[in-house]
């Protein structure tokens, strides 16, 4: 005799104990909703770009002696290292996006020339940086040099007019803000996602009451359900706090559609879930689902995801590895949404690879799941 | 003070901010004797105990344990006592003769004794040859008649049983107070707590508290006639019942 | 119909026998309990019959309905209550009956009648967290969060232990109230002065069941006459039975020692008076022998001790 369908209420009834005991227990809801602002400041600001070298590449479209006097100059300044002369302003801008230059300087033709008519030297210098402090210490850098060269060729003090822009690097290297907050949105979601619903499921098994739990009417996936819900709302939070923090404390921007990230970031929170669920049924402790949800998901999404190490210089088994890492794609989709506006349309592939993920965790997750307890 | 008794406790208190766990007790036991401390839970025994064996300051009061005062010479008191309870017991992941090993090398012993006494302990206990099974393979009554033999290894002349016997078979029960009999009857003092109040009548003396303070105090034949109830059972609810603590 | 019905259940985890081929029934309305120590197989047939195990051989039906297909309607009927008190810690008294209500579709006005004598007990304390309470009130809690769907059948492991002894009374008390109202309860508890307040009682031991009887008959299964005996140095006393050869059994008991003898076609009487004669001769004073009749923890350490003894191998 099939019982009747579980009941709606019954679920309710459980959604609302979980709330109950999430808000409780304030310490840890106060870590868990602090914790992600803070990490985020710590690192923004505790990073230091390492700017002891600066790259620096000169653009002169008429190579003379004055233009050799400052390549010399920047050769022997000791915070530059100076490139092999690029050609013209477009070789420039294909540098900088290989990320192969941090500082460019555009002199004008006929600079010599120029200076014996005693007309205007127009030098535009333009800084790749990953956030505004850095961009305006390599200006200066540069801005001084040039200074002291146009002294030295015997520019009138005003001759020269200097204009600056600072430009945003896209390329992802481990300093830049823009570039860790999509990985920290990746690692906080990881966190709360899956080690909370671990432990909380862990928890429910040691006090008992699961027992007692699956003696009712309650099928296994309400519980389930019932237990994730609370932590998908805080994950969506946090989510929000930590984009809003970054954008009102760094300036980090938001190109993209706010939506569609959340979307995204729902389907990477339901396969960390799917994964917390996996490990609280295969473990059978609090402190097993605990080792296990950190050395299976925090740890990689900290190491392989690219986050911290750029994937690209990582020896190519890890590399391989990395691709079973969630966080990597759900990283690539932030980055995307964040800095460069990309939507739906160019990040499918990485969406795809993320619903597959949710289907097998799912299933695993499910299978594993019993009715009973063995 | 009187010497020549095992344990001595006067006025012994313990309070914690304003609540007074322990409030006034005392009471003597005699060299060799097996005296039973009974009490509800949260009456004050764990908390009475702890004192007395030089775990936890009182605020109040003086307590003499095997020679030793509880305040300023926990040192050699400890030294002097042995204790068991179920939570501390032997290690599990260790052999039967590795546990002996590392309780006879934390009291004090030297090889020669340790191995001479483990040996005498496990012939006594008809368990030589399983000295060197691991603890978690054993029975329950097994780890407990085990637990308390090490207790006693290092020969204490006083030794305290928090609840010694619980979950086990009526069998080993039985068999766990055949040995306490035996080590009283070596003059080692037993002091034991229990929540069988059959065995509170298997010791020459005992005590109930409730609140926090001593209740009953005597042999348990002369409590009841006091009292005038056949059985210590009936004799703990009476009490009981009318403690501030019940239905709390 | 009976209420319980349990036919050569056997379970296994790894190399260890839970449950050893045991077969028994519960009638409707009954007070049965199940008496053991630790390790027994209790809390592996209570995992069993509330459908949270399947059994590797026999089977069992509950309310007439089989354990391992029916599982989920015999959920709804099912109330259990595990060892520990399986409470909500941060949840308060109240939250705890509502949450367990609502699973089961109903609701604590519903149930209320029905919990009303053991949930008054606690009531004035509603608001408190369940974490809390002192352990004679958890108790109090577990039971109403086990009844408040109002089950038709109740299963309760090891409901009194580490509870005081006041508490324990009053739960007992609570548990012949509903069964005189007609609701069939399991119960296992290792205090064998609980288990006479049963209808029926099984031993158990070992996953096996070695008796099962009201409480008053479990004593005819005792195979000899009993006899409890006193002296005034008790050790001495043990030691002189246990070396005289005509004694079976000596176990202390309180302020006695049961002994029973080897030599069968003897009254308890002349057991007594002999057993008197040897003991004064080996020179113990204060020395007395009274015939009794067996109870249910003497039956059990006998029916205990019959296949081997109780060495560590």
């Amino acid at each position: 005799m099939r019982a009747a369908a579980p009941t709606l209420s019954a679920l309710f009834a459980f959604v609302r104990k979980e709330f109950r005991h999430l808000l409780r227990d304030r310490q840890t809801l106060a870590i868990l909703l602090l914790l992600p602002v803070a990490q985020l400041v710590l690192f923004g600001f505790a990073v230091r770009t390492d700017i002891s070298r600066v790259r620096v590449g000169l653009v002169a479209p008429s190579p003379d002696a004055a233009v050799a006097a400052l390549r010399t100059r920047f050769a022997h300044s000791g915070r530059f290292d100076l490139l092999p002369p690029v050609a013209d302003a477009a070789s420039l801008e294909k540098e900088f996006r290989r990320a192969g230059v941090d500082v460019g300087v555009i002199l004008p033709s006929n600079v010599a020339e120029r200076l014996q008519q005693g007309e205007p030297l127009q030098v535009l210098v333009v800084a790749d940086a990953s956030d505004p402090n850095t961009g305006t210490t390599m200006q200066n850098y540069a801005t001084a040099v040039l200074r002291d060269w146009s002294a030295a060729i015997g520019a009138r003090p005003g001759a020269m007019r200097l204009e600056t822009r600072v430009r945003m690097r896209y390329n992802p290297t481990l300093e830049s803000v823009n570039l860790f907050v999509p990985g920290l949105v990746a690692l906080i979601l990881t966190l709360i996602t899956s080690l909370m619903t671990a432990l909380s499921l862990s928890r429910e098994k040691e006090r008992g009451t699961f027992e007692v739990l699956l003696v009712s009417p309650l099928h296994p996936w309400q519980i389930i359900v019932g237990k994730v819900i609370p932590y998908l709302g805080l994950a969506m939070i946090n989510v929000l706090s930590i984009l809003g923090a970054a954008w009102l404390v760094f300036g980090v921007p938001f190109r993209g559609s706010l939506l569609f990230l959340l979307a995204a970031s729902l389907l990477f929170a339901l396969v960390s879930l799917s994964l917390g669920v996996l490990i609280a049924a295969v473990t059978s402790s609090q402190l097993a689902a605990m080792l296990a949800a950190l050395g299976g998901t925090m740890l990689p999404s900290t190491l392989l995801s690219g986050l911290i190490f750029p994937i690209s210089s990582m020896p190519a088994p890890l590399q391989v590895l990395s691709h079973i890492v969630p966080a990597r794609w759900f990283i690539v989709v932030v980055r995307g949404t964040l800095l460069k506006g990309a939507g739906l349309s160019v990040l499918w592939p990485e969406l795809l690879i993320l619903t597959a993920m949710l289907a097998v965790l799912l299933a695993a997750a499910v299978r594993k799941t019993s009715v009973r307890l063995a | 003070m009187t010497t020549g008794h095992a344990i001595v406790a006067r006025a012994l208190t313990r309070r914690f901010g304003d609540f007074t766990a322990v409030d006034g007790i005392s009471f003597d036991v005699a060299q060799g004797e097996v005296f039973g401390f009974l009490g509800a839970n949260g009456a004050g025994k764990t908390t009475a105990i702890r004192m007395l064996i030089g775990l936890l300051a009182p605020s109040d009061g003086e307590a003499v344990v095997a020679g030793c005062n509880v305040r300023s010479e926990t040192e050699t008191l400890r030294s002097r006592i042995g204790y068991m309870s179920q939570r501390f017991s032997l290690y599990d992941d260790l052999t039967v003769r590795e546990n002996i090993a590392l309780y006879g090398g934390i009291y004090g012993l030297d090889d020669a004794a340790i191995r001479a006494r483990g040996d005498r302990m496990l012939r006594d206990l008809d368990f030589l040859a399983s000295g060197d099974a691991f603890v978690r393979a054993l029975p329950l009554g097994w780890k407990q008649k085990l637990a308390f033999s090490v207790a006693l290894l290092h020969e204490p002349s006083v030794v305290f049983l928090d609840e010694p016997t619980g979950g086990v078979d009526p069998i080993t029960r039985r068999q766990f107070w055949e040995l306490i009999y035996a080590a009283a009857a070596r003059g080692t003092t037993v002091f034991v707590t229990t929540h069988y109040l059959d065995e509170a009548e298997y010791c020459d003396r005992m005590s109930i508290m409730v609140d926090g303070r001593i209740a009953a105090l005597g042999t348990p034949g002369d409590l009841k006639a006091q009292h005038g109830v056949r059985t210590l059972d009936d004799l703990f609810v009476q009490l009981a019942r009318g403690s501030a603590g019940a239905n709390a | 119909m009976t209420a319980v019905s349990v036919r050569a259940l056997a379970k296994r985890f790894g190399d260890v026998t839970a449950l050893d081929g045991v077969s028994f029934d519960v009638e409707p309305g009954e007070l049965f309990g199940l008496v053991g120590p630790d390790g027994g197989g209790k809390t592996t047939l209570f995992r069993v019959l509330t459908t949270l195990l399947l059994p590797d051989a026999g089977h069992a039906t509950v309310l007439g309905q089989d354990v391992t297909r029916d599982l989920w309607s015999l959920r709804r009927r099912i109330g259990y209550m595990p060892g520990r008190f399986a409470l909500y810690a941060d949840l308060s008294v109240e939250e705890n009956l509502g949450f367990f209500a609502s699973v089961f579709g109903t609701s604590v006005d519903e149930g209320y009648a029905l919990i009303a004598p053991i949930y008054q007990q606690i009531e004035p304390f509603k608001t408190r967290r369940a974490g809390a309470l002192s352990g004679g009130m958890k108790q109090k809690l577990a039971l109403s969060c086990a009844l408040v769907h109002r089950p038709d059948i109740l299963f309760l492991d090891e409901p009194t232990t580490g509870v005081d002894a006041v508490s324990r009374r009053e739960f007992w008390d609570l548990l012949a109230r509903l069964s005189s109202d007609g609701l069939t309860i399991v119960v296992s508890t290792p205090y064998m002065d609980e288990a006479s307040r049963c209808d029926r009682v099984a031993l158990m031991q070992s996953g096996r069941v070695l008796a099962i009887a009201p409480p008053a008959q479990i004593g005819e299964q005792f195979p000899r006459p009993l006899v409890a005996v006193r002296a005034a140095n008790r050790f001495a006393l043990l030691q002189t039975l246990r070396a005289l050869p005509d004694v079976a059994s000596a176990w202390p008991f309180g302020e006695t020692v049961h002994v029973s003898d080897r030599r069968t076609g003897l009254s308890a009487v002349q057991v007594a008076s002999a057993l008197e004669g040897a003991l004064r001769s080996s020179g113990l004073d204060d020395v007395s022998a009274t015939p009794i009749s067996p109870g249910i923890e003497d039956t059990f350490i006998e029916l205990m001790g019959r296949p081997s003894e109780t060495s560590a191998a």
